[in-house]
């Protein structure tokens, strides 16, 4: 465990070696290094974790130098390795990992390819920084980080302007939600005294009663900081933009890890939102929301990757959902499987893409069953997770558990499953239409080349994580096997149910299978069905948000703009300039080149000393 | 009755504004030369007379200076002259009023 320091590091001296030295090392020495970094990392991760679990303590943590200090408020470079963190950089570095392992393949033929794993690594960093860190500030700075690497990897291609543009969306949009993040910790600060997470944590309990208007507002503050960062409602509009990126980019941090950092901060910080029942009512409100949202739009899509990017946020709904009714390590296992298969997902994706001469528009694929088998079986193995086809996937597991959970938990309520079982139909619905059209009926554009073995290995190993991540935890109906909850109990807060019937659970397990099912039936027989065209526009569109944001917000800033064209405040400086000028003006009529002036001048001057000194010596 | 410091010191002032004032109305350019010999004389003519009224050396050293001065001057101006006529064709100050600012 004392070379947790590593998992960190290790990526960062990747970048920094990749950003130093691309032009010396080659395209060999690029892929060593940056897949190598990683892989290191991994492994790293993997003794750590292994070692802490055989220890038995609560948490680690391991100081490494003190960054700042004012008066008595001191600030340490610290890492903490607990269930809930040693979960995250264990995806975070294996994902990632196999994430790197595949873009050498997918991004071969790419001229910027030393510059991409630059990134790529420096993101793995700083990711790893946000999950390990031991305090809030540094876990800010790893926040600012991936969001940093997120903008430079969406806008990789930035010949085009509008990846540019994209890159500069994601980029603003999760600031509102960084400076609300901010100040939340500003409010720590100022209340608690410390960014400690375990002395945070334990103050906030004895500081506050629940209900407290002030834990509230930090509760409120910090939800802002998550939607934010895991484009959850109100503020989701920038992740399908995000898609502009190389697809191993949307993979790694529009899927598997950095949009889940919300679901990590909310589920680090419990103690807070367990003290605000409003916020975390509010966290459940915004899950259920949004996860019917994205997923009515990703059901509408054209872009493959759109489709994706709006399953993403439809399927962190459900995580947040999750972490609102109190079940936090459902929320957990959820982000865990949807790591694995969405990342698969994504992969694929970009393998089809890849193959089709980057061709994004499911309308022009379709009949890639026969041309592309091995991609066709991974997908195949995605898709039954994200549409969570019992028992052989794992996104069934982890989302039943949400399903039963809204219902069950503490805070859960009816509407909640309801919402969550309405979700489980449309994504059914949505990745059957995403899998017909892609892999069945008529081919429409032929396979340009095939992907090789480093992008079908990755794409192998994630299809067999997708399948056996969902055994972690098992159903009441299936002999109740909790490992990951008991696993993150010692950080997690015990889920506290209502009450547990199992024949409820079978119920609404044969409910939401059944309703599965249906979607997949109904999607097969109206796949070509007509669709009213303004509501599918409107629909896909992302419910319009991204034009009344325009309206609401862009447009007003730009006319305010507009006015203040001529800096009101530059006024002053431009002031003194023209008082300069004038007095310039002034000064050079009198170089007029007639002699005589300048001798008068010479005699007035002369004239005026002479009678200052007489008229001081005769007082 | 005026003694001779006086009347030394007023006929050097008549003679400093006399050279001063066609130094201010002509235009001719030899004529200003002309006038700042008048008034350089003018200043020796008040050091000579102070070094007599107290029997000072240093006034009459102050005029040779001065008397140097003005013939090295002289050399210089008139070399500028010649050379302000060769460009302007005229002796006309105001003729060399090119420079504007």
């Amino acid at each position: 465990m004392e070379w947790m320091y590593l998992v960190p590091a290790l990526p960062f001296l990747g970048a920094l070696i990749l950003i130093l030295f691309s032009g010396k090392i080659g395209k060999p020495g690029v892929i060593a290094v940056g897949c190598g970094s990683i892989g290191l990392a991994a492994l790293v991760t993997i003794v750590a974790g292994w070692q802490f679990m055989q220890s038995g303590v609560p948490a680690f943590s391991q100081h490494l130098w003190e960054w700042l200090r004012v008066g008595d408020f001191s600030i340490g470079v610290n890492l903490r390795l607990d269930a809930l963190s040693l979960s995250f950089a264990f995806v975070i570095t294996f994902v990632g990992w196999l994430i790197h392992i595949y873009s050498t393949g997918y991004m071969s033929d790419d001229p910027d390819f030393a510059r991409f794993f630059a990134c790529m690594n420096l993101f793995v960093g700083s990711m790893l920084m946000l999950v390990l860190a031991d305090n809030l500030l540094l876990m800010y700075l790893g926040w600012e980080g991936v969001g940093l690497c997120s903008y430079l990897l969406i806008g990789f291609w930035y010949k085009a302007p509008e990846n540019g543009a994209a890159a500069r969306k994601a980029f603003i949009v999760t600031r509102v939600g960084d400076t609300a993040m901010a100040i939340a910790l500003f409010l720590l600060v100022q209340h608690t005294g410390s960014l400690q997470l375990s002395v945070v944590l334990e103050r906030a309990q004895s500081l506050w009663a629940a209900g407290d208007p002030t834990v509230v507002w930090i509760a409120f503050l910090l939800l802002g900081g998550a939607v934010g960062k895991s484009a959850q409602l109100p503020l989701q509009t920038w992740l399908p933009d995000a898609m502009a990126g190389p697809t191993p980019v949307s993979a790694l941090i529009h899927a598997a890890t950095m949009v889940t950092a919300g679901v990590y901060l909310i589920a680090r910080t419990n103690v807070i939102f367990s003290l605000a029942p409003a916020a975390q009512t509010a966290v459940a409100i915004t899950g259920a929301v949004t996860l019917l949202l994205a997923g009515f739009s990703a059901w509408v899509q054209t872009d493959i990757k759109r489709v994706l990017a709006y399953s993403t946020i439809s399927q962190i709904g459900y995580m947040f959902l999750a972490l609102g009714v109190g079940a936090w390590s459902a929320a957990i296992f959820h982000f865990i499987t949807h790591a694995f298969f969405k990342a698969l997902l994504f992969l694929g994706a970009g393998a089809v893409i890849h193959a089709l001469h980057h061709e994004q528009d499911m309308f022009k694929m379709g009949g890639l069953r026969k041309s592309l088998p091995g991609v066709f079986l991974v997908f195949l193995i995605g898709s039954l997770s994200l549409a969570a086809i019992p028992f052989i996937s794992s996104g069934w597991y982890s989302k039943d558990q949400i399903i039963w959970l809204a219902g069950t938990a503490a805070g859960g309520r009816p509407v909640y499953a309801f919402a969550a079982v309405l979700g489980a139909f449309i994504t059914a619905a949505y990745t059957t239409r995403m899998m017909l059209l892609v892999f069945f009926g008529k081919e429409q554009t032929h396979v340009h080349h095939k992907p090789g073995p480093e992008m079908m290995v990755p794409l192998y190993v994630l299809a067999v994580c997708s399948t056996l991540a969902g055994f972690l935890e098992l159903p009441h109906t299936l002999g109740h096997f909790t490992w990951l909850s008991d696993f993150l109990q010692p950080v997690l807060p015990e889920v506290v149910t209502q009450h547990a019937s199992v024949a409820a659970e079978w119920g609404l397990q044969t409910i939401t299978a059944g309703l599965a099912a249906l979607a997949i039936y109904i999607t097969w027989r109206l796949l070509n069905a007509p669709f009213p065209k303004e509501a599918g526009a409107f629909l896909k569109s992302g419910w319009g948000f991204d034009a009344a944001y325009d309206v609401l917000f862009v447009q007003p800033f730009v006319r305010i703009a507009r006015l203040n064209r001529k800096d009101i405040i530059d006024n002053v400086y431009t002031g003194l300039a023209a008082i300069t000028r004038g007095l310039h003006r002034m000064m050079s009529a009198t170089q007029s080149g007639i002699i005589r002036w300048y001798v008068l001048g010479v005699v007035m001057g002369a004239v005026l000393i002479l009678s200052v000194i007489i008229w001081r010596h005769s007082m | 009755m005026i003694n001779a410091t006086t009347a030394g010191l007023v006929l050097a002032g008549v003679l400093f504004t006399l050279g001063l004032i066609s130094m201010l109305i002509r235009r001719n350019i030899i004529f200003m030369l002309v006038s700042v010999e008048i008034m350089l004389n003018a200043a020796g003519l008040a050091f000579i007379v102070a070094a007599s009224r107290w029997g000072q050396p240093e006034g009459q050293v102050m005029f040779m200076f001065i008397l140097a001065m003005a013939a090295a001057e002289v050399s210089v101006g008139l070399a500028l002259i010649l050379q302000l006529y060769h460009q302007l064709k005229s002796l006309d100050s105001d003729e060399a009023s090119r420079m504007r600012g």
